[in-house]
C-alpha cells in the first residue's frame, strides 16, 4: 500500500531485508550517481593528502639537503633511500589502507560515501565481513584504475608518436564494459560487490517528529485555539478519504505554507460538501486529520484498511 | 495560528520535552509516547556508535543495546498495524535499520582481523582452494616449458617473451662471462631498499591483477600466469645453452620461491572465483561468486605479505649473497617455512563467535 504510493523513480531502487527477529525493513539501494560522487570524492581525498603529505616530505628532505652544503649529490643516500621507500610504501598503504580501515568502521562508509550519504552493507542481511570489504576493494582497481592508467601512458605514448595500435580500443573496452557494469543489473552492483557479495545502500537519516494528535486543534478534540469552533465530522464526512490522502494531509500539516494549507482547506471543503470559511485554516486541517486518523486506525483494528479515496 | 516548531526538528542535542501522554488524543500516539524515550535513548547509543567506536560507550548503554533494538523492532511491528503516522514509521524504519547495522555489523575491527588472520585463517583458506592451486600449478609449469621450447626452436621469440628491460646483457648469443656477471653479488646495499620498495609495488599489482582478473572466468588468470612463467622457461634456456642452469636456478631461488608461490597462489585466488563462476553447482551464481570472492580476498592479503616478503629477498640477500650453495639455502628455508604454513600449521578455528 505504501509502496504503491511512493513515486515510480525510487521504488526502482526500494529493497526489503529481513532482519533475524522477522522484521522486513525496507532499504534503498544507493543511486549509481551518489556511488561515482562518493569515489571521485574519495580519489580527491587521498590524492591531495599524499600530495600535502609528499610536499611536507620533500620540504623536509631539502633541510636534509641543506644540511650538506646544498649539494644532493653529498646528501646522506641512506637517507634519500629511506625517503623513496616511504614514498613507495605510504603510498601502497594509503591506497588500500583508506578504503579498507573506514569501511570496516562502524559506520560501512568511507569519507566521500558519508558525505554521499551511502553505506556498504552485506547482501542479503548478513553481516559485512572483513573478507568482502578487502574482495570488493581490490576489484576496484581492475575495474577503474589500471584501464585509467594505461590509457594515460597510451595517451603519452601517442604524443610520442609511438603507435600502439589497437591496445588503446582495448583498454578503452575494458573501461567502458566495467565502468557500465552497474547499468546492467538490477542491484548497480559493480564487479567487486559481486565477487564480495557486498551492496551499497543509502543511510536512512530520520528524526522523530512532533506527535500531531496532541497539539493545536487535534489535541484540544477539534476546538480551534482561535476563533473557539469545535470542529466535528460526521462518519460520512471521515468516510471520503483513505490511508493515502491521510498521509499527504499530515506531510502538510508537517511542513507546508499557509497559503498550501489555505488550498488543501477548500478542497477538502469542497470535497465534503462544507461551506469553506478563511483564517482558521490549520485548525480546521488539524482535526479533520486527528478524527480522520482516529476513524481509520479504529477500522485498521478490526482488519479493515482504506488505501485512498477511490477503495 | 500555530506555527510548526522547526527548531525542535533541526536542532541538535536538545530535544523539546514529549507533550505528556495524557494530551494525545489518539491510541496511536499514545502508543509511541509511551516508548518514545526507548527509541530516544537507542538513538543516542547508535550515534555514539556510528562516530567513534565502543569505548566511549557506558557499559550500561551498551548492556541495553540489544534490548533496546528488540523494543525498537517490536514497536516498529506494532506500529504497521495500527499506526497511520507516516513520519513516525519512517523514523522507526530508519531507527531500527540502523540499531540493525550496529547489533549485527562487522565484528571486528581490521587489526583483530588481521590477528586471526595471520594464526590459522591464511592457511586455511590457502588449503580451501587446493583444486585451484594445483590447476595454477599445472599451468605454470607448462607456461615455463613452453617458454622454454619455443626459444629453442627460435631464438627470436625471446625478445617477444621477455620485456627489455630485464633483457640488458641477457640475450641469446651473450657470452658466459656476461651472464654469470648478472648473477653475481653488488658490493654493497646502497640503492638496494628503494629496489626492493618497487620491485614490492610492481609484483603486488601484478598478482592483484592476477587475481581480480579471475572474474572474467579465470581465463586472463591463466593468461597472465602463462605470459610470466614463459619469460622464466625463456631466461632458463638462455642460461641453460652456456650451462649456467644451476647458477641461475640458485640466483632466483633466494626470492623465487616466495614470488612465484605467491604469484602461484593469486593466479588460484583468481582461478577460483572464476570456477565459482562457471560452475556455481547448485547455488545462484551470485552467492557461489559471493563465497569464492571473499576467500579469494584472504588469500590475496597473505600475497600481499608474501611479495613483501619477496621484494625484500630479491634486494637484500639476492644481491649481496653469492655462492649457489647459499642461495639454495636461503631459497629452500623459505620453501620449506610457507609450505610447512600453509599445511602443517593447523591450528583449531577459533570458536565461531569471533566471526
Amino acid at each position: 500500500m505504501s509502496a504503491a504510493a511512493r513515486a515510480p523513480n525510487t521504488d526502482k531502487r526500494a529493497r526489503t531485508l529481513v532482519t533475524p527477529e522477522g522484521i522486513v525493513l525496507p532499504i534503498m539501494l544507493a543511486s549509481r550517481g551518489s556511488r561515482a560522487g562518493a569515489l571521485i570524492l574519495d580519489v580527491m581525498i587521498i590524492m591531495f593528502g599524499l600530495l600535502a603529505f609528499y610536499l611536507v616530505l620533500i620540504w623536509i628532505a631539502r633541510g636534509l639537503l641543506d644540511g650538506t652544503g646544498l649539494d644532493p649529490a653529498a646528501a646522506p643516500r641512506g637517507a634519500q633511500e629511506f625517503m623513496q621507500i616511504l614514498l613507495a610504501l605510504i603510498g601502497f598503504f594509503t591506497w588500500y589502507g583508506y578504503f579498507l580501515v573506514q569501511e570496516l568502521g562502524p559506520r560501512g562508509a568511507t569519507l566521500g560515501k558519508r558525505i554521499t550519504g551511502i553505506r556498504v552493507a552485506a547482501r542479503g542481511g548478513g553481516r559485512l565481513t572483513p573478507e568482502a570489504v578487502i574482495a570488493r576493494n581490490l576489484l576496484r582497481d581492475i575495474e577503474v584504475f589500471y584501464p585509467l592508467i594505461a590509457l594515460l601512458v597510451l595517451a603519452v605514448m601517442n604524443d610520442a608518436n609511438e603507435d600502439a595500435g589497437p591496445l588503446g580500443w582495448v583498454m578503452t573496452a575494458w573501461f567502458a564494459l566495467f565502468l557500465l557494469f552497474p547499468f546492467f543489473n538490477r542491484d548497480a552492483l559493480r564487479a567487486g560487490d559481486i565477487i564480495a557479495g557486498t551492496w551499497v545502500v543509502e543511510r536512512p537519516r530520520a528524526k522523530l517528529a512532533d506527535v500531531l494528535s496532541a497539539q493545536g486543534a487535534a489535541g484540544a478534540r477539534g476546538a480551534s485555539a482561535i476563533t473557539g469552533v469545535r470542529y466535528a465530522f460526521g462518519e460520512a464526512e471521515l468516510a471520503v478519504y483513505g490511508e493515502k490522502e491521510l498521509q499527504t494531509l499530515e506531510r502538510m500539516l508537517r511542513d507546508a505554507q499557509p497559503d498550501a494549507l489555505a488550498a488543501v482547506h477548500t478542497a477538502i471543503c469542497r470535497k465534503i460538501g462544507w461551506e469553506p470559511g478563511s483564517g482558521d485554516e490549520r485548525a480546521f486541517l488539524e482535526a479533520f486529520y486527528a478524527q480522520l486518523r482516529a476513524k481509520l486506525e479504529g477500522d485498521m483494528r478490526f482488519g479493515k484498511r482504506k488505501a485512498d479515496k477511490f477503495s | 495560528m500555530k506555527t510548526p516548531r522547526i527548531s525542535s526538528w533541526f536542532g541538535r542535542g536538545q530535544l523539546a520535552a514529549p507533550p505528556d501522554i495524557a494530551s494525545a488524543t489518539l491510541r496511536s500516539d499514545r502508543f509511541r509516547l509511551e516508548r518514545e524515550g526507548d527509541w530516544r535513548r537507542l538513538e543516542t547509543i547508535i550515534n555514539r556508535m556510528e562516530r567513534g567506536g565502543l569505548r566511549r560507550i557506558a557499559d550500561d548503554d551498551l548492556l541495553a543495546l540489544p534490548t533496546l533494538y528488540r523494543t525498537a523492532a517490536s514497536s516498529l511491528a506494532v506500529a504497521r498495524e495500527t499506526s497511520l503516522d507516516a513520519a513516525t514509521l519512517a523514523y522507526l524504519e530508519a531507527l531500527v535499520q540502523r540499531a540493525w547495522f550496529q547489533v549485527y555489523g562487522p565484528r571486528q575491527g581490521f587489526a583483530r582481523w588481521l590477528r586471526d588472520f595471520l594464526l590459522g585463517g591464511w592457511s586455511r583458506a590457502v588449503r580451501e582452494i587446493w583444486l585451484d592451486i594445483c590447476i595454477a600449478l599445472f599451468v605454470m609449469v607448462s607456461g615455463t616449458v613452453v617458454g622454454w621450447l619455443l626459444v629453442a626452436q627460435n631464438e627470436e621469440w625471446y625478445y617477444r617473451l621477455v620485456p627489455g628491460g630485464l633483457a640488458d646483457d641477457r640475450v641469446p648469443g651473450a657470452s658466459r662471462e656476461q651472464l654469470l656477471a648478472t648473477l653475481g653479488a653488488e658490493e654493497n646495499a646502497v640503492g638496494l631498499s628503494s629496489f626492493a620498495a618497487q620491485l614490492f609495488s610492481n609484483n603486488s599489482a601484478v598478482s592483484i591483477l592476477a587475481f581480480a582478473l579471475g572474474f572474467a572466468f579465470g581465463i586472463p588468470s591463466l593468461m597472465l600466469l602463462v605470459h610470466n612463467t614463459a619469460m622464466l622457461g625463456a631466461l632458463l634456456w638462455l642460461f641453460a645453452s652456456q650451462g649456467l642452469l644451476v647458477e641461475l636456478a640458485a640466483w632466483l631461488s633466494v626470492h623465487g620461491t616466495t614470488e612465484l608461490l605467491g604469484i602461484l597462489l593469486a593466479g588460484a585466488a583468481g582461478l577460483h572465483i572464476g570456477r565459482a563462476m562457471a560452475f556455481p553447482g547448485t547455488r545462484p551464481v551470485l552467492d557461489a561468486a559471493a563465497e569464492a570472492g571473499r576467500r579469494g580476498a584472504v588469500v590475496m592479503v597473505g600475497v600481499v605479505i608474501m611479495m613483501i616478503v619477496a621484494a625484500f629477498l630479491e634486494a637484500f640477500p639476492r644481491q649481496l649473497v653469492d655462492g649457489a650453495g647459499s642461495r639454495f639455502m636461503i631459497g629452500g628455508a623459505m620453501l620449506v617455512f610457507w609450505l610447512s604454513y600453509f599445511v602443517l600449521y593447523r591450528p583449531r578455528r577459533i570458536a565461531e563467535s569471533a566471526g
